[in-house]
């Protein structure tokens, strides 16, 4: 399990506005870490990347 | 049980739908003021209004972020100020993502391409990038180019005009009464000034805005009347989605109702003009949004992921324009 929300950059827990925003949201703050993370989105995607734990990608069909 | 029309809709009919001539800023505002139980009906003219006077096509285009956050800018909806504190970090798209994120819109359907950056304007490190990236983008894809990089100077109008952008993006964001409260660091003249010189170059002029951010519906009717004064060629209609940080942060997401007698009213206001769905659409209305405003006014749609959120996916918007007999505007084709 993730130790930090990807949405707020906090512990992660029950976050239903965050849980609400993820839908359409890529990550902001790496789960690892909670670093705000540099993220460039696409028309078909998102990259993410920390300056520590590296870049996360979304998924092909995202 | 027959219900009677009310009266704005009788009014639009003849003069909208028959004579081509677009609803004053008045006469937008009694739009606005209609009860939910017209939306139906309001729709379905402001569809009539858009088959009349501007044909079945969409026109399809995706849109990238060449240069992310860390804008001077106080934009008060915008997460990509530097001034507040989003979560936006600052990124620059080097020119091989910026060809395949062309080549992934154009596998969409999508004939249209938009290279935005946030900031005031281009510097020339800015400039250089954008001829970079345009002059491999038409080396690589078949699709149209537009841009989107804040006040322009002459120089800079001429420089985008000779490097092939077809269309520039500028809104006005909202009336030119409420703009104080959603802008300090510059003001809605000099953004209009910048819409002068793109078209004096001979650029398309593309200039909407974002609805929901507190104006009044006086106020919206004031932004459509301006708009339609402007004459643009493409008018991005975006709703408010509040970003975490920003000043706008904590404003309501519009109510689906209102967006949609928005959308039916910016339609009536002007006839003529690509009405584009661009960002909110799928906070404020949900997946069915899509289908109301391609049969309320619509006639182009932003397909994938935004500046910095996600869309629905491309595939859900195409399918549905082949359910709803929309044929994709085909490239180079005047809507």
């Amino acid at each position: 399990m993730s130790g930090f929300c990807d949405q707020c950059g906090q512990p992660a827990g029950d976050h239903p506005r965050c849980a609400a925003r993820r839908e359409l949201e890529p990550p902001r703050y790496c789960p690892d870490c909670a670093r705000r993370m540099v993220v460039q989105v696409t028309p078909t995607g998102w990259t993410a990347h920390c300056s520590r734990h590296g870049e996360r990608r979304s998924s092909p069909s995202a | 049980m027959t219900t009677t029309q009310p009266a704005i809709v009788t009014a639009a009919r003849d003069q909208v739908l028959e004579r081509g001539i677009g609803l004053s800023e008045g006469q937008v505002l009694e739009v606005l003021r209609l009860p939910d139980e017209a939306i139906d009906e309001l729709l379905g003219l402001a569809h009539e209004v858009r088959m009349r006077w501007c044909g079945p096509e969409v026109e399809v285009e995706g849109i990238v972020s060449l240069k992310t956050g860390g804008c001077p800018e106080d934009c008060h909806f915008c997460s990509q100020s530097g001034l507040f504190e989003s979560p936006v970090r600052s990124a620059w798209l080097d020119i091989p993502m910026l060809v395949e994120a062309a080549k992934q819109t154009a596998k969409t359907g999508a004939t249209e391409f938009c290279i935005v950056a946030a900031v005031r304007g281009p510097d020339a490190r800015l400039m250089a990038q954008v001829a970079a990236g345009i002059s491999a983008i038409k080396d690589a894809v078949d699709i149209n180019v537009a841009c989107s990089l804040g006040m322009l100077t002459d120089e800079q109008v001429a420089a985008l005009a000779e490097m092939g952008v077809h269309r520039y993006n500028h809104n006005l964001e909202t009336a030119r009464s409420y703009f104080p409260q959603v802008v300090t660091t510059h003001t809605w003249e000099e953004r209009w000034e910048t819409l002068r010189l793109v078209r004096e170059a001979g650029m398309e002029v593309c200039c909407g805005g974002i609805v929901g951010m507190g104006e009044t519906p006086a106020q919206r009717a004031e932004f459509a009347g301006q708009l339609a004064a402007l004459e643009p060629d493409e008018v991005p209609l975006n709703f408010l989605n509040p970003r975490p940080g920003t000043p706008f942060g904590e404003l309501e997401v519009m109510a689906g109702p209102d967006a949609l007698r928005t959308v039916a009213a910016f339609r009536l206001a002007l006839p003529r003009t690509v009405l584009r769905f661009a960002g909110g659409r799928e906070l404020t209305l949900g997946d069915l949004g899509a289908r109301r405003g391609l049969l309320g006014g619509i006639n182009a749609v932003i397909v994938g992921n935004y500046l910095t959120t996600l869309g629905r996916p491309a595939e859900a918007d195409i399918d549905l324009l082949d359910e709803l007999e929309m044929p994709i505007k085909a490239l180079n084709q005047t809507l």
